[in-house]
C-alpha cells in the first residue's frame, strides 16, 4: 500500500517537473557550437560591514565627548564633524543613520512581525544613552546632516528667544506626525523629506534640492535651522540631554560673569543669569502658573479636537487611503488621466469595494490617531508654557542643556579659559 | 564632594531613562535577522516603468538582468525588438531598448545571445514588457546592489504599483528566475 502510494507521489513529481521544464513558450536551443552562456552579474550587496558603521559611530561619539568635555577644543569637534560628514554622510551616502533608526524601532513595536536588526537598535540607542551622559554630542559632531549644516553656518545671528520658542514646535510636530505616519503604516516620512540626503547622494529630485538648499543658505545666518527647528531625533536627545551626567560648560571654572560669551552662541543656549530685582512680582508669576494649569487640560482637548478635524488631509499619508481616494476619483471621472496607479489596480484581482472598505476602516483608525497627535501638541505647548513660565534663578552664564548642542563655540570667549589653560 | 556622590533626583531619572531606551531598543531588536536589502519580485513586476524614474538615483539602481538558462535565442526577439520592426537587425529604428543597453550577438543559425550593458540601462523595463508578452521572460528587472544605496524607505517601493518590492536576506539578496523555479523568480 505504502510502496504504491510512494508510486504515485513520484510520478506526480515526475510530470509535474515536466510540467514546469515545458512551462516556457521557446524551449531553450541544444547548441551544436557547444555555445556556454555566460554566468549572470549578480554582485553581492552591503559593501560595508554595519559593524564598521557602528564602531564608527560609537567612536566618534567618545571623541566628541572627550573633545568638548575634557580637550574642550573647537578645532577638535569641527574635525570629527569634518569626518563624520565625510564617512556618514558622502560615503555611505546618509543611510545609516540615528535619526531615521527611530522610525524602524517604532516599526517594531506597532507591527509584530517587523524585524529591526540589533544594529539599527544600536544606531538608536547609542547616541541617546551618550546624551544621558555627556549631553548632545552627538548632534555636534557625528550627525553628518548636523556637520554639513555646521559647514555653512558662517554668520550666525541670534534669534530673540520668542521666535526662537515658537520654531522650536515644529520640531515636536514633525516627531508626531513622524509617529502618526510609522503607527498607521504610511511609511518613513523623516527618510522621505530628508533634506541633506540628495547633496550625499548627489541626487535628488528638484524639490529636495530646493528645501535642502534653502534650509543650508538660511543657515548660513540661522545656524542649524533642521536641528534647531525640524529634527526629530533631536527632541528625544534635547530630553535625554537635560538629564546628562556630564555636560559642557561654558567656563572651565568659576564664572566672572564677563558676558564676553553673551553673543557666542548662535543657538540660543546660553542662559544668562537672572536680574537680581525680579521684574515680575513673585505671586504674580504663581498666579499665572496657576492659570496655566487650569488652562492645560482645555488646550489639550482643543487641540485634541484640532488633530481630528484633521483626520481627512493626514489619512491620504497613507497609500491605501490616496489609493482608494483615486480609484474612486477615477471611476467618477473626476480626473483627466488615468494613473498607473488605478490602472494596476483595475489590472489586479481586488474588488473596488474591498479596497474602499480597507481604506474606510484605515480612514477610522486616522481619527483617533489624528486627535491622539493633536493632544500630544496641546501636551507640548502647555509644557512650553509652563517652562517659559518658571523662573530659574542663577547667578552665572550657563548652558540650556537641552538647546545646547555641545559645538564648543563658547569656549574660545570665556577669558577664564585662557588663564585656565595658561596654568 | 558628599553632595556629589548622593544619589539625586536627577541621576534616578537618568538611570531610569537609560534603562528604558536600552530595554525598548532590546525589546525592538531581533538579533536573529540579520540586515535585509530591498529586492523587486519579477513575478508581481508589472513593467509600468516607475522603477527608473523614482529611485532616489539616477540613473536608477533596477536594471534589467537577463536569465541566460531560460532564454529561447529566439532571433525574433520581443524584448529587443520594436513591435513590428521592419528589420531584425542592430538598426536603431528597430530596437526597443531607448538607452540601446540590450545587445545582441550572433551564436549560430538561428540563434542570438541578448547582453545587458548594465553601464546604459535605466530600468525602464520595455524589454521586460516585451519578453514576458512574446517570449520566456527571461529578461526582467532586479535591484542591483552594487548600485543601491539601501535607502530605509525605498522611493521605488513607495510607488509601486504592484507591491512589487520587498526586503530580502542580504547573504540572498536576488529573486532570479531559473529553470528549477519555472522563470518564477523564487521558490
Amino acid at each position: 500500500m505504502k510502496l504504491k502510494l510512494l508510486a504515485a507521489v513520484f510520478l506526480l513529481l515526475g510530470l509535474w517537473t515536466v510540467q514546469a521544464a515545458t512551462e516556457f513558450r521557446f524551449p531553450m536551443p541544444e547548441f551544436e557550437s557547444g555555445y556556454k552562456h555566460p554566468a549572470m552579474s549578480i554582485p553581492p550587496a552591503s559593501k560595508t560591514s554595519p559593524w564598521v558603521d557602528l564602531g564608527l559611530l560609537a567612536g566618534a561619539l567618545a571623541l566628541s565627548a572627550w573633545s568638548v568635555l575634557r580637550l574642550r577644543s573647537r578645532r577638535y569637534v569641527f574635525l570629527i564633524a569634518l569626518v563624520s560628514l565625510a564617512y556618514f554622510g558622502f560615503y555611505r551616502k546618509g543611510c545609516v543613520c540615528a535619526v531615521g533608526s527611530m522610525q524602524n524601532i517604532l516599526s517594531a513595536f506597532f507591527d509584530p512581525g517587523y524585524a529591526v536588526p540589533l544594529i539599527v537598535s544600536a544606531f538608536f540607542l547609542i547616541p541617546l544613552l551618550f546624551a544621558l551622559y555627556f549631553g548632545r554630542v552627538f548632534c555636534a559632531a557625528v550627525c553628518p546632516l548636523g556637520a554639513i549644516q555646521e559647514m555653512f553656518a558662517i554668520f550666525p545671528v541670534q534669534l530673540s528667544s520668542a521666535v526662537e520658542a515658537v520654531l522650536g514646535l515644529f520640531a515636536y510636530a514633525y516627531l508626531g506626525l513622524s509617529v502618526l505616519a510609522v503607527y498607521m503604516g504610511a511609511g518613513f516620512l523623516i527618510c522621505r523629506y530628508d533634506p541633506f540626503v540628495g547633496f550625499f547622494r548627489q541626487g535628488a529630485s528638484f524639490n529636495m534640492f530646493l528645501a535642502g538648499g534653502v534650509l543650508l543658505l538660511a543657515g548660513v545666518f540661522i545656524a542649524r535651522p533642521y536641528c534647531r527647528f525640524l529634527c526629530p531625533y533631536g527632541v528625544l536627545l534635547r530630553w535625554a540631554s537635560r538629564f546628562s551626567k556630564w555636560h559642557a560648560t561654558i567656563t572651565p571654572a568659576e564664572c566672572i560673569q564677563c558676558r564676553l560669551c553673551e553673543t557666542s552662541c548662535p543657538y540660543g543656549a546660553i542662559v544668562v543669569p537672572t536680574p537680581e530685582d525680579r521684574p515680575v512680582d513673585q505671586r504674580t508669576g504663581a498666579r499665572r502658573m496657576g492659570r496655566l494649569f487650569l488652562a492645560a487640560p482645555f488646550i489639550i482637548v482643543i487641540a485634541a479636537g484640532a488633530g481630528y478635524l484633521s483626520h481627512e488631509p493626514l489619512a491620504r499619508l497613507h497609500p491605501t487611503v490616496w489609493l482608494a481616494e483615486r480609484v474612486a476619483g477615477e471611476e467618477q471621472g473626476r480626473y483627466e488621466e488615468k494613473t498607473i496607479d488605478g490602472d494596476a489596480f483595475r489590472a489586479g484581482k481586488r474588488a473596488a469595494t474591498e479596497l474602499y472598505a480597507e481604506a474606510h476602516a484605515l480612514k477610522e483608525r486616522f481619527k483617533y490617531a489624528s486627535a491622539c497627535f493633536g493632544a500630544f501638541m496641546g501636551l507640548v505647548l502647555c509644557g512650553k508654557l509652563i517652562r517659559l513660565s518658571i523662573v530659574r534663578s542663577n547667578k552665572d552664564y550657563v548652558v540650556d542643556r537641552g538647546a545646547c548642542l555641545s559645538c564648543a563655540r563658547c569656549f574660545a570667549y570665556c577669558p577664564v579659559e585662557k588663564s585656565h589653560a595658561a596654568k | 564632594m558628599e553632595q556629589e556622590s548622593k544619589f539625586g533626583r536627577r541621576d534616578f531619572i537618568r538611570v531610569a531613562a537609560t534603562a528604558a531606551a536600552a530595554g525598548a531598543a532590546w525589546a525592538a531588536a531581533h538579533p536573529s535577522s540579520g540586515t535585509t536589502v530591498w529586492q523587486l519580485d519579477p513575478a508581481k513586476c508589472l513593467q509600468c516603468g516607475r522603477c527608473s524614474t523614482t529611485c532616489v538615483l539616477n540613473p536608477s539602481a533596477v536594471k534589467c538582468v537577463h536569465s541566460f538558462e531560460i532564454c529561447g535565442y529566439c532571433d525574433l526577439c520581443g524584448g529587443y525588438l520594436q513591435p513590428g520592426a521592419k528589420a531584425r537587425d542592430s538598426g536603431a529604428e528597430n530596437e526597443l531598448c531607448p538607452v540601446g543597453a540590450l545587445k545582441r550577438t550572433f551564436v549560430e543559425e538561428p540563434f542570438y545571445q541578448y547582453t545587458i550593458d548594465e553601464e546604459l540601462c535605466v530600468g525602464c523595463g520595455k524589454c521586460v514588457k516585451g519578453c514576458a508578452v512574446f517570449g520566456n521572460g527571461s529578461l526582467y528587472l532586479q535591484v542591483k546592489h552594487d548600485v543601491c544605496v539601501g535607502c530605509n524607505e525605498c522611493s521605488i517601493a513607495r510607488n509601486c504599483p504592484a507591491n512589487a518590492f520587498q526586503r530580502v536576506p542580504v547573504r540572498n539578496s536576488y529573486l532570479l528566475k531559473t529553470r528549477e523555479n519555472g522563470g518564477k523568480g523564487h521558490k
